[in-house]
């Protein structure tokens, strides 16, 4: 009974086929990302400009940071579409505590971090305790996470916020914008946690196979709701960002978020069958994302066009998530 | 057995595959293999875990395409491109694992994704034709079963039967079957091998894969031994012998099956008093530490449940449960494991494993804290551990990066397996341990049951093979129908006490 180790018997044949699949499957967003680069800086001669990245790395951190919280529901075979919701009530009720309460801004941020956490273990409770579909669940909370806003608010802005709040959305460190920053911290949280904790392994196995993993001996319950927790937290922090960029509390803003930011996760790879994905990969999505629409704009397409673009991109993506699928 | 394989030649081969090969990455699953059948016989189609015979017959029905070598179906070359070109040829496979869903009818599934529609609207299924096709196909078979019925409401043997009744509905004339048996009891076995009986008296040619050897003996004409991806030899059932097969299989000679065990058997552990559920009846049992307790039933008789109840995966109506003499409350899996239980699960592919892991994330995951440095995993404990038991229990994999879902069904058992051993629990609950692995490891498992026993573990064996519950048990309690209806030691059991309690 001796395992055959053959490398060497394998013929090209195999291992080209074998290279090919593990690049098509590991790494297709790192050639997509720079495809794409190449054409635009063809097309466009700001594109490859330092500028221009900066620009690019700083408007893609709120929906890259939100990305990272839904890569983790994904993964767990879920979702979190109440993301969007999220980021305008988290930015609203920061607003005002600092604008009604003249809160210090560290509590002002506290605040509407609470409010992501708590908006996440409401959904991992309907998720969990509850059994209720992830997409129901989180669906159901985006409309009323919406609604709450607008009733807190009337329908308008909260404005008037103290200057200390600017610099988490406008500031710089060198040349480096704050969110930037921000975003490169998540990011390596994130892939420490999912590649080197338990609670990422657990679930990683979890969106992988929910019974043989509590079957295992995994309190699956405990971990699904560290995902969306997550997923509301992360939500949350893009919220502040943006209420500091605008300088307000928009009770619209978020709108379509947690369609970018499933978008950035799928598109970098990660299946929405649940259990597969890599934070990297993410992290590219995002940047992919965030090209496309620079691209569009240097080029003079039209926001329609961009809304119709992102929308394909998504299919595509999935489409290749269901065929690497099937071929199981 | 002589090399007979003249006798295959004599008449023209139906079937046929010359210098086969098949590579994976890091495996060569299949070398040069030549592999022959003829119409209407019996082909028992044997070797170790990992030898390839999935692989054989996955290109046999076109599922994965060879790397070499040539494939002949009625003397003429051929390529089979898919599955369905495949079935439409006349060769139809019923998977090692059962592939119906549950949801729909019997009728349903084995016209899956190819409904009869209505002549004079043919937009329109043709319900009551699929019901009488899907009827015709189970009076082929020659059993009663309400082809209307929901396939999650049939036992296991039924499933199979469905499935094999989907595989006939190509008007198959190979049919070729994966371990159909490795899920079945002694009784249901009878009814697979009435089923093959017909089909045989049909004209119909059968491809049977197991690893229990005395199937073999009763039902295949002929038999080949595949080992390490190479053929062995070919030759007539009527020609050989168990020990003879199993030396070509495993390459040695093996006396006795069931290795002895020096060891004392101490105080008890555990105490399940009056356990009650939907499933269960009252069931009350003790456990000893250095004890192996066989559980002998049908399918059906409340064996799984009774481990899952102990377990805590599922909820109970009633009863207590002492550990070491004192209560304890088991509401959750993870306090099962917590306080030292285990359960080796039956159904390895939805309970036993994250088919999409590694083998070394798979491992680890019953006891994480094994592979941790404090709050971070440690990718030298994970290497280190997943090697140990890879040399441990002899998984034929690459390496511990093999996804799981690439190894072969007894592989993926033994990693079943190294979870729990991993785990380290003092009570471990086994139901069918042995399930699709072959002669060979299934010494190598019970050796390591000895050894867990003779360390003062205990272990409860739930077994469909009578042979294993008999050959290593110390005592054996036998269900039926939810109750305990008896208790056999060592010394008094035999198979037809067991087979009478078993029937209540
Ligand atoms: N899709 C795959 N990818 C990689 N390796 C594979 C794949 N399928 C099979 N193998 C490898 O090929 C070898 C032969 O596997 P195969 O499934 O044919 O064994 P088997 O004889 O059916 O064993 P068992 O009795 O355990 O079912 C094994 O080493 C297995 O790990
Ligand atoms: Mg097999």
């Amino acid at each position: 009974m001796k395992s055959r180790n053959n490398e060497q018997q394998m013929s090209f044949r195999t291992r080209a086929a074998n290279f090919f699949t593990a690049v098509n499957k590991k790494y297709f967003i790192i050639y997509a990302v720079i495809t794409l680069t190449v054409v635009l800086s063809f097309l466009s001669d700001s594109f490859l400009s330092v500028h221009n990245i900066i620009n690019i790395l700083r408007q893609s951190s709120m929906i890259a940071i939100i990305a990272v919280g839904v890569f983790f529901t994904i993964v767990s075979a879920g979702i979190d579409i109440s993301v969007g919701s999220t980021v305008a009530l988290a930015g609203i009720i920061m607003a005002k505590v600092l604008v009604d309460y003249s809160a210090p801004v560290f509590v002002g941020v506290l605040a509407g971090l609470a409010v992501g956490v708590a908006i996440g273990f409401i959904n991992g409770y309907l998720v969990t305790k509850r059994r209720i579909p992830a997409f129901v669940a989180t669906l159901g909370m985006m409309g009323a996470v919406r609604g709450l806003t607008y009733v807190i608010t009337n329908a308008y802005p909260v404005s008037g916020l103290p200057k200390g709040i600017y610099f988490i959305g406008r500031g710089y460190v060198g040349p480096i914008p704050v969110p930037v920053i921000i975003m490169v911290v998540v990011y390596a949280g994130a892939y420490v946690i999912a590649e080197h904790t338990r609670i990422g392994r657990f679930i990683f196995a979890i969106g992988g196979n929910e019974e043989a993993s509590h079957l295992s001996g995994i309190k699956v319950d405990r971990y699904k709701l560290f995902a969306y927790m997550t997923s509301g937290g992360l939500a949350a922090l893009s919220g502040i960002i943006l209420v500091s960029r605008l300088a307000s509390g928009q009770p619209n803003a978020g709108i379509g978020y947690e369609f970018e930011a499933i978008t950035a996760a799928v598109v970098g790879g990660t299946s929405l069958y649940g259990g597969k994905g890599t934070i990297p990969g993410v992290f590219l999505g995002a940047i992919f994302i965030a090209i496309l629409l620079n691209g569009m704009v240097l080029l003079n397409i039209s926001s329609y066009y961009q809304q119709m673009l992102k929308g394909i991109v998504l299919i595509l993506a999935v489409m290749i998530d269901v065929a690497r699928n099937a071929d199981h | 057995m002589d090399m007979s394989m003249s006798m295959s030649m004599s008449r023209e081969a139906i079937l046929q595959v010359k210098g086969m090969r098949k590579e994976f990455p890091g495996v060569l699953a299949l070398e040069n293999v030549d592999f022959s059948v003829q119409q209407g016989e019996v082909r028992a189609l044997v070797g170790e875990n990992g030898a390839g015979k999935s692989t054989l017959i996955k290109i046999l029905t076109g599922v994965y395409q060879p790397d070499g070598g040539e494939l002949l179906f009625k003397g003429r070359k051929t390529t089979i491109a898919g599955p369905l070109a495949g079935q439409q040829m006349g060769i139809s496979v019923v998977h090692q694992e059962l592939n119906l869903i549950e949801d729909l009818s019997i009728c349903e599934n084995i016209f899956l994704g190819r409904p009869l529609l209505k002549k004079a609207f043919p937009h329109l299924i043709d319900w009551q034709l699929m019901n009488r096709e899907s009827s015709a196909l189970l009076e082929r078979l020659k059993v009663a079963l309400d082809v209307g019925e929901k396939v999650k409401n049939l036992s296991v043997a039924q499933k199979q039967i469905v499935e094999i009744a989907k595989a006939l509905s190509y008007n198959c004339e190979i049919m070729i079957m994966d371990e159909p048996s490795a899920t079945l009891t002694e009784n249901e076995l009878q009814v697979l091998f009435d089923v093959i009986f017909e089909l045989k008296r049909q004209g119909v040619t059968i491809v049977y894969i197991s690893h229990r050897l005395e199937e073999i003996f009763k039902i295949a004409d002929t038999v080949t031994v595949l080992r390490d991806g190479r053929h062995i030899v070919t030759g007539k059932v009527a020609d050989t012998d168990r020990s003879e097969l199993i030396r070509s299989m495993v390459g040695r000679s093996m006396d006795n099956e069931y290795p002895k065990r020096s060891g004392v058997i101490g105080d008890t552990l555990l105490e399940v008093s009056h356990f009650t559920s939907s499933r269960l009846k009252d069931v009350s049992l003790q456990l000893k530490s250095g004890e192996i307790l066989g559980v002998a039933g049908l399918v059906g008789a409340g064996r799984t449940e009774l481990a899952r109840a102990i377990f805590g995966a599922d909820r109970k109506d009633g009863g207590t449960l002492l550990l070491r003499g004192k209560e304890e409350k088991i509401h959750a899996v993870s306090d099962a494991v917590r306080k030292g239980l285990g359960l080796v699960p039956e159904e390895r592919k939805n309970d036993g494993l994250v088919l999409g892991m590694t083998l070394r994330e798979n491992i680890s995951l019953t006891k994480i804290e094994k592979v941790e440095n404090s709050v971070l995993l440690s990718p030298a404990k994970e290497l280190k551990l997943s090697n140990e038991y890879i040399q441990k229990l002899r998984i034929i994999t690459p390496g511990p990066e093999q996804l799981v879902k690439n190894l072969s069904g007894g592989n993926q058992q033994k990693v079943v397996l190294a979870k729990w051993l991993v785990a380290d629990s003092d009570i471990l609950i086994f139901d069918e341990p042995t399930r699709g692995i072959d002669v060979g490891a299934k010494y190598e498992i019970y050796l390591l049951l000895n050894e867990l026993v003779q360390a003062g573990k205990s272990i409860i064996m739930i077994s469909s093979e009578l042979p294993e519950l008999l050959g290593m048990s110390d005592r054996i309690i036998v269900m039926h129908e939810g109750k305990i209806t008896g208790e056999l030691s060592r010394e008094e059991a035999d198979q037809e006490k067991i087979m009478n309690l078993a029937a209540g």
